[in-house]
């Protein structure tokens, strides 16, 4: 058989895959009685299953690891499509975007927890800090909003600075406490200082670009457009930029580097690699990534408060990277859409949502500890056959 | 350990409602909770004036000091046995103390609804209660959780502990009555106090000090005396050679969780009866501190916790007593001085021996 037919016969399956997960997504949203919801859960729990049964998903990953750039395109379209159908629907459009933006801290943590092996319990901290430095500046400074995003990243990181001889001096669990304890610094700091608005946190002004505000409602021939709309597309350019980039990262030697510090730190060393360098990088990345999305969230949602970012916040970040598979961009972007939309849209379990993710997490963990959608082998030039 | 349903949204929906009421509940608990180990604190020019007062004042701090020290230790031993038989780090052993406390409390509002009154009896069976259930909870989670995932990389150990401690500080909240909020706690001891000038050493202070004394010491004849305790520390050495001599190791290895968790619900009674109240968030607090504390000593040795564990309260104190201006960041300090002791000493004071063979 001829590579090139090979190719385009293993397109179709992935954007099969894609328009049903679409629609699937659209009457999800849609639907309104619990009862519904459920259904329709179960329906796509069972519809994955059955797929998975008669080989169809593994046919989607490899069509997934074959074109990733174009199916990306296509996976931005079919969002966008999404977006299009509930193009007045405030709710509907803020989760959307809430999901975009976890799925970009999630990918700054994947760097981190995924590509380097460095732990990181205080994703939601860091989240914050984007969140908080956004509505200091938004606030008090007229510095534009899209230098405030970079700033935001770049408070995070610097701040992460602080914890970084902390975290490269210990191993393990270790390692963890100290970014457990930043976890719970951060928030009780939070709570206790007055400048910052205390535990009543503070407003942050919407976005603002060359004179057009974001959180004006749109109005094109007629048809009227949430203010959600721009903070959506503006997510998804976030989304898309860091994805790109993680996913770069991971195929360069960088990636490789931080592959095989995780992999087994001594033999690393024992090729040359510098340990400390390529865990700084990771952190460093992760947590610029991890900020910037933060920034942005904090203008979206119009305010920051020490309640948002808890370490149980931390941990649910955690739990969707572990969810869709340490390691997995993908994965982890299907993960964010399960741990936000579901509890969502069933309002009954909002209450019990942070048992739930807890639960589910040990069950993963017990059952399928390599997550959803695992990490695949590594490849070097998509598309070629080894 | 903040509460309630509006925090996060899942989606962040709730940003709309800022500054819970839970928050401010937990600010105001601190804060009575500071003036209580306190009583009226002088400005800082009148400390040096006021000599008598100055002693009094150094009294009442050494004994909040040695209370949370007590405390602190007593969850650090636990650390430090699990880690010690089975070289994990069991993060939901807050959690354990907080289900502890409020098990202590579901028997005592059992026990008055049968109407029996007698303190020292309700005591008695609330503590019992509390250990009891808290040991078989260690045992169930030893089997069920962390034994099978000894082969493992240490992380999902890590995470499947720290997701076990959500469930259960969640399922407080959730499923208790009332869980979300600050729970009262009986105050069963005797109330008296001998007053030292103005120092009032209370009795239920003394008392619990002494029990958790009689406690520690009671791990150190267990652990160092007995058979159970030879078998305990021969699987802390060297898992492989102490199987080959006939010991049971899961049995042991539920043995110390058992006893470990028991140990976490007397502190968690203690805890009650310090403050006179309990939140679903205590144990995450209390873990951290624990866990700090016990690395702090060192990991793997009791008298390290032990010491770490004071350490720790040591810190704390003096943090309040320093930073008058700001002691409502004496957590914040608290937590600052364990990551910068992480930085100097990254496994510990008494630093553990780590060789790695390639």
């Amino acid at each position: 058989m001829v590579a090139a037919d090979e190719k385009r016969a293993d397109l179709r399956p992935a954007l099969a895959a894609l328009g049903a997960a679409d629609a699937y997504l659209i009457a999800l949203l849609a639907v309104e009685s619990t009862a519904a919801v459920l259904a329709l859960l179960i329906a796509g729990v069972a519809a994955v299953i059955v797929a998975a049964r008669f080989g169809l998903v593994g046919r989607v990953a490899r069509a997934f690891a074959a074109h990733e750039d174009t199916l990306g395109l296509f996976a931005v379209a079919a969002l966008l499509v999404v977006a299009a159908v509930f193009h007045s629907d405030h709710f509907v459009l803020l989760l959307l975007v809430t999901v975009l933006l976890y799925s970009t801290a999630a990918l700054g943590l994947n760097v981190q927890f995924g590509y380097a092996g460095v732990l990181n319990f205080a994703g939601a901290s860091f989240f914050g800090i984007g969140a908080y430095a956004a509505a200091v500046l938004n606030t008090f400074t007229a510095v534009p909003h899209l230098v405030v995003l970079a700033i935001g990243g770049l408070a995070s990181a610097l701040i992460g600075c602080l914890l970084l001889l902390p975290v490269l001096r210990t191993r393990g669990h270790y390692a963890a406490v100290v970014t457990i304890a930043f976890a719970l610094l951060f928030k009780t700091f939070l709570e206790v200082n007055d400048v910052l608005g205390g535990p009543q946190g503070m407003p942050v002004p919407g976005m603002a670009l060359l004179g057009w505000s974001f959180n004006d409602n749109i109005e094109i021939g007629g048809i009227r457009l949430s203010f959600y709309m721009s903070y959506l597309v503006a997510s998804l350019l976030l989304l898309v930029a860091a994805f790109i980039v993680v996913r770069r990262l991971e195929r360069s030697w960088i990636g490789l580097n931080f592959d095989a510090l995780r992999l087994d730190e001594t033999a690393a060393s024992c090729f040359g690699l510098d340990i400390a360098r390529w865990q700084i990088t990771a952190f460093l990345i992760g947590n610029f990534i991890i900020g910037l999305a933060g920034a942005l969230f904090g203008m979206v949602g119009g305010f920051v408060a020490p309640n948002n970012y808890t370490f149980a916040d931390s941990l649910i970040l955690v739990s969707i990277l572990l969810l869709g598979g340490i390691g997995n961009p993908w994965g982890l972007i299907v993960a964010t859409f399960i741990v936000v939309v579901v509890p969502e849209k069933l309002q009954g379990i909002q209450e019990y949502r942070f048992l739930l993710y807890a639960l589910m997490v040990i069950v993963v963990l017990l059952f399928r500890p390599q997550g959803l959608l695992p990490r695949p082998v590594r490849h070097y030039f998509p598309g070629r056959k080894p | 350990m903040a509460t309630s349903g509006d925090r996060l949204g899942g989606a962040g929906l709730a940003l709309v409602k800022p500054g819970t009421c839970a928050g401010r509940a937990q600010l105001a608990m601190r804060h009575r909770v500071r003036e209580k180990g306190r009583g009226s604190r002088p400005e800082a020019g009148s400390v040096a004036t006021a000599n008598t007062m100055d002693i009094g004042l150094f009294a009442q701090y050494v004994m909040n000091g040695l209370m949370l020290g007590m405390m602190y230790a007593l969850v650090a031993v636990g650390f430090t046995l699990f880690f010690g038989v089975l070289d994990v780090i069991k993060f939901s052993h807050g959690d354990v103390l907080t289900v502890g406390a409020f098990t202590a409390l579901a028997t005592f509002v059992g026990l008055s609804r049968l109407g029996l009154e007698s303190q020292w009896f309700d005591l008695a069976v609330m503590l019992g209660a509390a250990t009891l259930a808290m040991a078989l909870l260690g045992m169930l989670i030893a089997r069920v959780l962390v034994l099978p995932l000894r082969g493992a990389p240490p992380l999902n150990t890590l995470l499947i502990t720290l997701m076990l401690g959500t469930v259960l500080r969640e399922s407080v909240r959730l499923f208790y009555p009332q869980g979300a909020n600050p729970k009262p706690f009986p105050a069963l001891l005797p109330r008296g106090s001998v007053n030292l000038g103005d120092f009032h050493l209370r009795f239920d202070n003394v008392m619990m000090l002494a029990a958790g004394v009689a406690a520690i010491a009671a791990l150190q004849y267990l652990l160092h005396r007995t058979k159970l305790g030879l078998a305990i520390r021969a699987v802390a050495q060297d898992e492989e050679t102490a199987r080959t001599m006939g010991i049971n190791f899961t049995a042991i290895v539920l043995v110390t969780f058992a006893i470990g968790s028991a140990l976490a619900a007397f502190a968690g009674v203690m805890n009650g009866l310090y403050y006179n109240e309990i939140n679903f968030g205590i144990g995450l607090y209390l873990g951290v501190i624990g866990f700090s504390a016990a690395i702090i000593g060192g990991l793997g040795s009791i008298y390290g916790a032990i010491l770490g564990g004071f350490l720790f309260a040591a810190l704390q104190t003096v943090g309040t007593v320093l930073l008058p201006f700001a002691s409502a960041y004496k957590d914040v300090f608290a937590f600052a001085v364990v990551i910068a002791l992480m930085a100097w000493r990254p496994t510990g004071l008494i630093r553990e021996k780590i060789s790695e063979r390639v």
